[in-house]
């Protein structure tokens, strides 16, 4: 009887989960596998792979060239700049917030996520449009008499950075809100009562105790920045190179599936790496809390 | 020096309400905490209580007036430069440091050298008794140790004046009554200055030197514990500090050194004569007469005798209390001690009585 009954249970649940399950092993791991498999092997001429597959340790050989390394850490650079400029402004906009009385805290939310119902390129080219020669930025300043001749905001690194902040900057907001809202400013009192001035008390106290507010906000911008295609390719202007950008060239242009491959599985192991580490340091930190 | 440790004079503090209007907490409070006592700021949630310790602390500025703390004024001086500390009614441990690093917190910021922060912090621990309790997280502890480092913490900065706000609202009644007295010997202990903001009577009258008795805003009356009790100067802090009794009545000519008070039916009481301001004749008066005054067998001292019947007798171990009703239909509460060995009431229900009481045991008050 009892094992009758743990039978159906058993039976229920996979019920449950295999959708899920076989969804996953789909379009999820078989991919992933493919992927695996094609960075391991030489390219075709044409494109594509060599049939019948050559096994290669080249094309993971090659992403320690220079060129691409350089690239990479570049990509990270961007990646670093732009989480730091996410942190910066979102933690006081999520202060801000979590500040207001109850009834305003939602609209307010919605505001910071109403531009990410609007498609991603609409709105990567609605900022491209703004930052152009003849764009609402340049046009002002002319206007204005500040400035003599249309500056150069578009195709380089600071259009690239300002895109990908525009792009994540609600990524960062989110968890952050999430913890800085959690927070009982009661604690602020007491580290005042103490003798700790603003400064300090929010060194102190409030810091490290919405830390992993921010470390979520960290993870959840680098990862995707560092990995970034459409934002460098359209501000960019095919002029600055990430490593996203290098990956999407070797699915197109440089028909080069097994290096587009292997430079993919390069950095998800390194996020996988960095999100590892983030778990092990901060694990026991969130525990006692 | 002054001889106040903390001084409000004129104290006032309006806030803006929830749609717009102007909520005065605290209205021209002005009171004198002597340097060493244990001042209790007793009265019901919204009085203003906490809103003038509040002020004391730093955390509100007054609208209006001035509070001087050893005769320093406080004027815009923010909370983390003034010299007392607070023990919260939530405790506010910082969660996410040890118990160690949270007594050490002021010191760390008043930047003590570390071997003295040590050695402060674990004499701080001992004194609250809970010794070797550095290395352990807020979380581990019971409400009450929580309590206890909360204090720890704020001792460890020596403060001229140690603010509490409801510090033991969260615990149980037990552990709550150890705990008072605990804080007594203490005070006595430390010798520092301690504001103690609650809204429980007893706790005021077991603990205080002093009390303020609050309400509206306002600092109805202040005074040492049996003063506040005996010597109510209102109605309201009659109700507010234990059970009593009220009979309305007018104000009779004066006899034999007692004032006289006609209430209802013709009956008149004599009581203590009335402090200032003093009534005039056939003014509206109100008699306060604490129940454990009053007394079911007319006794042959007391003066006054009201003639009634017993309507329910509640027997509670040490006291039994008798509800008596007057002929013109008020109740009064009878308490009486139970000596006898085996603790028979004095009276049984719907039986005829006699309340009789000492003139010095009623007061008359004018409102």
């Amino acid at each position: 009887m009892l094992n009758q009954i743990r039978r159906s249970r058993a039976l229920q649940l996979a019920g449950l989960l295999s959708p899920g399950v076989l969804w996953l092993v789909l379009f999820f791991n078989i991919p992933l596998l493919i992927v695996l498999f094609i960075s391991f092997v030489e390219r075709g001429r044409a494109g594509g792979i060599r049939l019948p597959p050559v096994f290669t340790l080249g094309n993971y050989a090659d992403f320690f060239d220079p060129l691409y390394l350089g690239i990479f850490l570049h990509s990270l650079q961007i990646g670093g700049v732009v989480t730091l400029i996410c942190i910066l402004l979102g933690y006081p906009l999520a202060y801000f917030i979590a500040a207001r009385p109850p009834r305003w805290r939602d609209g307010l939310l919605l505001l910071v996520m109403i531009p990410f119902w609007t498609n991603f390129l609409v709105r990567t080219y609605a900022l491209k449009q703004i930052m152009g020669a003849d764009g609402l930025i340049n046009n002002a300043l002319l206007g204005l008499g500040l400035i003599h001749a249309p500056l150069d905001l578009l195709y380089n690194e600071f259009a690239v950075i300002v895109g990908l902040v525009y792009g994540y900057l609600p990524f960062a907001i989110l968890p952050m809100y999430a913890s800085v809202e959690k927070f009982n400013y009661s604690l602020l009192e007491a580290a005042a009562d103490l003798g700790a001035n603003p400064a300090r008390a929010f060194w102190r106290v409030m810091l490290p105790m919405t830390l992993p507010g921010v470390v979520a906000a960290i993870v959840l911008t680098l990862v995707p920045v560092v990995g970034a295609f459409i934002t460098p390719d359209i501000m960019g202007g095919g002029k600055v190179e990430m490593i996203g950008t290098l990956i999407n060239r070797q699915f197109g242009v440089a028909r080069d599936w097994p290096f587009g491959s292997a430079i993919s599985l390069v950095l998800m192991a390194l996020v996988l790496v960095g999100v590892i580490l983030y778990f092990r340091s901060g694990g026991e930190e969130r525990r006692a809390l | 020096m002054s001889a106040y440790a903390v001084e409000l004079r004129n104290v006032s503090k309006r806030f803006p309400g929830p749609s717009g209007e102007i909520v005065a907490a605290v209205k021209n409070v002005t009171l004198q905490i002597r340097d060493g006592e244990f001042f209790s700021l007793l009265g019901p949630s919204g009085c203003g209580k906490t809103t003038s310790l509040r002020m004391i602390a730093g955390f509100e500025l007054p609208t209006d007036g001035e509070i001087f703390i050893h005769g320093k004024p406080m004027g815009q001086i923010p909370a983390f430069q003034r010299p007392v500390n607070t023990v919260f009614q939530q405790y506010a441990l910082f969660p996410h440091l040890t118990i160690g690093e949270n007594v050490a917190f002021g010191l760390d910021m008043k930047h003590t050298a570390k071997p003295e922060i040590g050695r402060r912090v674990t004499e701080a621990l001992e004194m609250v008794r809970l010794p070797n309790m550095e290395k352990r997280h807020p979380k581990q502890l019971s409400g009450g140790q929580q309590q206890r480092i909360a204090l720890a913490r704020a001792l460890v900065n020596r403060p001229e004046v140690l603010l509490l706000d409801e510090p033991l609202g969260a615990l149980d009644l037990k552990l709550r009554k150890d705990m008072q007295l605990e804080l007594k010997t203490l005070q006595r202990e430390v010798g520092i200055t301690f504001i103690y903001v609650t809204h429980d009577q007893e706790e005021a009258l077991t603990m205080s030197d002093r009390i303020a008795v609050m309400s509206q805003g306002v600092a109805l009356q202040v005074g040492p514990p049996n003063e506040i009790y005996e010597q109510p100067q209102s109605k309201f802090v009659a109700n507010f500090i234990g059970e009593t009794n009220f009979l309305e009545g007018t104000l009779a000519a004066p006899a034999d050194g007692h004032a006289q008070v006609t209430i209802a039916d013709g009956l008149t009481i004599a009581t203590a004569l009335p402090a200032d301001p003093a009534p005039t004749l056939g003014q509206k008066v109100t008699v306060v007469i604490r129940p454990e005054k009053l007394h079911l067998r007319g006794r042959a001292e007391d003066v006054n005798r009201l003639p009634g019947t017993v309507e329910d007798v509640v027997y509670i171990g040490t006291d039994t209390h008798y509800g008596v009703r007057l002929p013109s239909g008020q109740k009064l509460r009878v308490r009486e001690q139970n000596t006898d060995p085996a603790s028979r009431p004095l009276a049984q229900t719907g039986e005829a009585v006699t309340i009789s009481f000492l003139p010095q045991a009623a007061r008359v008050l004018v409102e």
